[in-house]
């Protein structure tokens, strides 16, 4: 059992948790994920780990589906019954040069230890990130924290420009930035859209992938993606790959799986989506 | 021994085998010739003692059978289910000259499921999520007569995975004294007895109780932790482990590499069973974790697994499903006894035949798959005849879930984090096949993470060996 230290609202069904997982605290590193599961009932669920305090984890969930709701009524001083990790591989945070990371919406939580491990590492750090509206851009007073250039969009213009983080990575590179990587992370067609830009520029992009995962260790094959002409298995070989390789229809595609059942889940238990 | 019927059992999953009566027992008891050489005995991969065990359930003395049969293996309630023997014991004993072996495997899970609901140590172990103390433990029974000694030193062994190689070798070790934590990946301990065997095969309470009369020997279990990723191997012996047994199991799945395989409503029988047996999808929606099968379900292979994944979707409510298989039945390595099984509830055998690829709709959803006809040519390596296409034979199964289970490779985490230890071409630990040392001093390895047979009762005795050997190793160190 792991106690929860934290759970609050940060935006619209986007909350942050804290869980006391000293083992899972003690190695993990940039861009690694945990399994948790709530409760005996509990789907296992995949949660990139946000940040890192002392024997505490940070994690940031978007409603979704049963468990997820479930985890929004979890009270501090209350348990959740399993998490663990670090799972998947630590992001390589060398110093390039100048790294350009890319977040969208929920995936904007996975971005900040990222993003700071770049800073750390002596790169020159400008930041992207993007919500629908103002309200559901989350972590920006973190981000504003590294002292990076840290701009930001929304869909509606009711904070930052009004437009897409490919639309400002476009205009970065077009006044003659140069940059040496993009890392992204975000929603499928955010990461593809930015990645068919950097292609087109030659610029190396790393994304982070959430896909359906059961295990997380290499068991199930849930989260198998085609990069390139291989089937990789997001859990244990990834979960970042070369934006340029990945077959983003298929990522899509496999998202909707169990659309329907978790449908009627939530249906059936009278939860709004 | 006595079934539900075919027509009952598809639509549920309880267990499809009755265990056999007492009245049953006694009478299966009594047939046995009690030889002076057991061939029974020298068939079973962890020598249980057969005859003198089914003497005493001739005699009544139910307790003294379950003692005699735990002499030598940890989980016998696993065992009588799961374990092949037609190919073991039953299949040594001289009765096959009449063609009527005794059911041995019957007797002893009639043994264990006694034991289940009379063992007041198991019972409340399943209750207790410490591990009891020695003085707060009622003695497992004939824990005296077994002259266990727990507690006899105070030696820490780390057992990674709690399936069947690692669980056999920890309780091994415990009866000899050692301190054994067991570390798991998942959140409960069991391996493939959990996420693998499907329910109707082997209930999971019976797992969860034999795991529970280890935790009565002292084995600690720590689940939610993956060496390789939570601790490494080093860390591990820096904590003061003495010794360390790697039990990781078989875990990488592998497909086809045909077009159309990361379709959705493909899924490995991996992922299928997970969700399942593990996440009970079967009881979706009161378990958060759901299921997508769809009305007409192809499974490629011919294993225990590739039964399993048929009759599991079957009884998830599939109307027509089929088992594709590119050589004959003979050749099929799953037991008789499931292929029966699996063709009483009406699934139908396909066989020579090969995917060749999966058509999908313009959602990404399985619609269809291509296969050809196979025939047999010249025996391959495996001694088996090679199936070779007939050209011109392809033809199209109308399907909308393809379930793979076509085999699978070691657990990658435990390997890759591990650099150290030598594998073979297929990333197989490579082992003393008398010790089951690896390359790597103090460390032993067994069951499916290693080259070998890949039965449950294969990975226990492999566990029994490396046990002993521990032992023995740690015996020479002090």
């Amino acid at each position: 059992m792991f106690k929860i230290h934290s759970n609050e609202k940060i935006a619209p069904a986007i909350f942050k948790m804290v869980i006391e997982a000293p083992l899972v605290a003690a190695k993990a590193r940039p861009g690694q994920f945990v399994m948790i599961r709530i409760d005996e009932f509990g789907e296992r669920i995949p949660l990139t780990i946000a940040d890192i305090d002392g024997k505490n984890v940070t994690i940031v969930y978007q409603t979704a589906g049963v468990t997820t709701y479930k985890m929004t009524e979890k009270k501090i001083g209350e348990f959740i019954s399993d998490i663990v990790g670090p799972l998947g591989h630590a992001t390589d945070t060398k110093k390039i040069g100048t790294v350009c990371c890319v977040g969208g919406g929920v995936g904007i939580a996975e971005l900040y230890p990222v993003a700071k491990a770049y800073k750390n590492a002596g790169n020159n750090l400008i930041i992207i990130i993007g919500a629908r509206n103002k309200e559901l851009l989350i972590f920006k007073k973190e981000l504003e924290g590294l002292g990076a250039q840290l701009l930001i969009v929304t869909d509606d213009g009711s904070l930052g420009e009004k437009g897409f983080v490919s639309d400002i990575l476009k205009r970065l590179i077009d006044s003659g930035n140069k940059i040496d990587l993009v890392y992204a992370v975000g929603p499928g067609i955010m990461m593809e859209v930015v990645s068919n830009l950097t292609k087109s520029y030659g610029i190396k992009t790393l994304v982070s992938l959430n896909t359906v995962l059961v295990d997380g260790t290499g068991m199930c094959g849930s989260c198998r993606i085609q990069v390139g002409s291989e089937t990789k298995f997001a859990c244990v070989d990834g979960p970042e790959f070369d934006g340029h390789m990945v077959n983003f229809k298929e990522l899509k595609a496999r998202q909707n799986l169990f659309k329907e059942q978790e449908k009627h889940a939530c249906k059936i238990r009278g939860i709004l989506q | 021994m006595n079934k539900q019927t075919p027509k009952e059992r598809i639509r549920n999953f309880k267990e499809v085998a009755f265990g056999l009566s007492e009245e049953e027992a006694l009478k299966e008891a009594s047939r046995c010739l009690f030889c002076k050489k057991a061939k029974c005995s020298m068939s079973c991969p962890v020598e249980i003692d057969i005859p003198r065990f089914i003497n005493a359930i001739k005699n009544k003395k139910f307790e003294e059978a379950i003692v005699i049969i735990k002499e030598r293996n940890n989980l016998p309630g696993v065992c009588g289910r799961v374990c092949p023997q037609e190919n073991q014991c039953e299949g040594a004993c001289v009765l096959n000259a009449k063609k009527n072996p005794i059911n041995i495997g019957g007797l002893e899970r009639f043994a264990a499921d006694w034991e289940l609901r009379n063992s007041q140590s198991v019972n409340q172990a399943m209750n207790d999520e410490r591990r009891p103390t020695a003085e707060e433990s009622p003695e497992p029974l004939g824990f005296a007569r077994d002259k266990l000694r727990r507690g006899a030193n105070d030696v820490k062994v780390a057992v990674i995975g709690s399936g069947p190689s690692g669980l056999t070798c920890a309780g091994d070790l415990a009866r000899m004294g050692y301190k054994v934590t067991v570390f798991e990946a998942l959140h409960i301990a069991g391996g493939v007895l959990m996420y693998g065997i499907p329910e109707f095969r082997l209930p999971k309470e019976i797992v969860k109780k034999e795991v529970a009369y280890l935790a009565s020997l002292g084995v600690e279990v720590k689940t939610n932790f993956i060496v390789g990723k939570t601790s490494l191997l080093k860390d591990i012996f820096d904590e003061g482990y003495k010794a360390v047994f790697a039990g990781t199991g078989a875990g990488l799945p592998s497909f086809m590499n045909i077009l159309g395989e990361n379709l959705n409503r493909v899924y490995s029988s991996n992922e299928l069973l997970t969700r399942v047996n593990l996440m009970k999808a079967y009881l979706f929606p009161e378990y958060d974790t759901p299921i997508n099968i769809g009305k007409r379900v192809a499974v490629v292979g011919g294993g225990n697994t590739a039964m399993d994944s048929a009759r599991v979707s079957l009884r998830l409510g599939a109307e027509k499903v089929y088992i594709v298989y590119r050589r004959t039945e003979k050749e099929m390595p799953a037991r008789k006894e499931e292929a029966e099984n699996a063709k009483e509830e009406g699934i139908e055998f396909n066989m020579l035949t090969l995917p060749v690829r999966i058509i999908g709709d313009e959602k990404g959803f399985v619609k269809a798959m291509e296969c050809i006809k196979m025939e047999l040519g010249e025996p391959d390596e495996s001694g088996r005849r090679r199936p070779v296409p007939v050209e011109g034979s392809e033809f199209t199964m109308d399907v909308d879930t393809v379930i793979v289970a076509v085999g699978q490779s070691p657990n990658p985490v435990f390997l890759k984090a591990t650099p150290e230890l030598k594998l073979n071409k297929w990333s197989k630990i490579i082992i003393d096949l008398e010790t089951q040392a690896t390359n790597i001093k103090g460390v032993y390895a067994g069951g499916d993470a290693t080259e070998g047979d890949d039965t449950v009762i294969a990975a226990m005795g492999a566990g029994k060996r490396a046990a002993k050997a521990i032992n023995k190793y740690l015996s020479n160190e002090k």
